[in-house]
């Protein structure tokens, strides 16, 4: 692996990590009017990460079996408003438990 | 001052506990991926974030282009432009630009959500002591994954890659309960990011690229059809 290109991919990383964060905090004083881009920046977290958990969660665990078990478990607890700590340590546990049942 | 501070660190303490598996499992996947130990800790510090930095790791060790990479941290990233524009209009009126870009940095979905739910406005040192933990934890998890990578048991550290989906459903699930605008853009999202996958012809599109369309799609489906009212979100 070249270090070069991934020091050099990591940075640009990390400034269009923090570009969107700082740049309303830096520059913006009033409030967007527009309802449609108001809209679109609410739903932006529900998107994203509904469209990086599903279908990649299943592949998480290198075991079909256990990833459905996991992904069952996390489910009913964040669904009953558990913490994170909870619902990630609760998959983590169910996944690892299930191993057992279903060998990869 | 100090007292705020303090209260600060207090309220973080929890996200800074939830960042210890998901972290933990970054660095295990990053050195097990073939970076270096301190290439991890330091994409953690430099990054603090969970989804873009999990994407963007991966795409660095698949080999992608500089520009696929950015492009995709980027669209994952676009989120926290919300969330920052919505604490613009809670931050005390007097806090200076230097202090602001130090705020921005910790902004995430937990330490933003924790801060929405404070009375009133946030005051920096509330905000410093708020980001503190979190980023500790973040950095600390990543270290102890990167270090204890080799010895832990197999199963036991494929089973912590689910760790950061956890925490994504987690984020999720609960405010999709009570709106069904957000469960509809959730499924919408889900769908077309399983058709781009498994669609015999689409499926070559790589996984970068994957989540920038479903995300324009999804978005562009939800502010078009559920374009929320400006008298709704002047409290969120």
């Amino acid at each position: 692996m070249n270090m070069k290109h991934t020091f050099v991919a990591v940075l640009l990383m990390a400034l269009v990590t923090y570009l969107p964060r700082a740049l309303p905090l830096a520059v913006f004083r009033k409030e967007i009017k527009s309802k449609y881009i108001k809209s679109f920046l609410h739903y932006v977290p529900f998107a994203v990460l509904g469209a990086l958990t599903f279908p990649d969660i299943f592949y998480s665990t290198g075991t079909l079996a256990t990833a459905i078990c996991g992904t069952f478990i996390a489910l009913i607890l964040a669904y009953r408003e558990k913490s994170l700590v909870i619902v990630a340590l609760g998959a983590i546990l169910t996944v690892y438990a299930t191993g057992f049942i279903f060998p990869a | 001052m100090k007292k705020e501070f303090l209260y600060g660190l207090k309220r973080g303490f929890p996200i800074a506990l939830g960042y210890l598996p998901v972290s933990f499992t970054f660095g295990l996947l990053a050195v097990s991926g073939g970076l270096p130990i301190w290439m991890a800790i330091f994409i953690s510090m430099s990054n603090l974030t969970s989804a873009g930095q999990f994407a963007g790791t991966n795409l660095i060790l698949q080999g992608a282009g500089f520009l696929e990479i950015t492009l995709t941290t980027f669209i994952i990233n676009i989120r926290y432009m919300l969330m920052s524009l919505s604490l613009t209009q809670r931050l005390e009126k007097d806090m200076t630009f230097p202090k602001r870009l130090l705020i921005a940095f910790g902004v995430t979905d937990e330490t933003f959500t924790l801060a929405s739910m404070e009375q009133g406005k946030l005051s920096f040192p509330f905000l410093l002591g708020l980001i503190s933990g979190p980023m500790c934890g973040w950095s600390i998890g990543t270290a102890l994954g990167a270090f204890i990578c080799s010895s832990l048991p197999s199963n036991l550290s494929s089973a912590m890659g689910i760790a950061l989906y956890g925490m994504f459903i987690a984020i999720i699930l609960p405010p999709a309960k009570k709106s069904r605008p957000i469960t509809l853009i959730i499924i919408v999202s889900i769908v077309i990011a399983c058709t781009l996958r498994y669609l015999p012809f689409l499926s070559s599109i790589s996984s970068g690229f994957r989540i920038i369309i479903t995300t324009f799609i999804g978005e562009g489906f939800g502010a078009l059809l559920f374009p929320i009212e400006p008298a709704v979100t002047t409290n969120e």
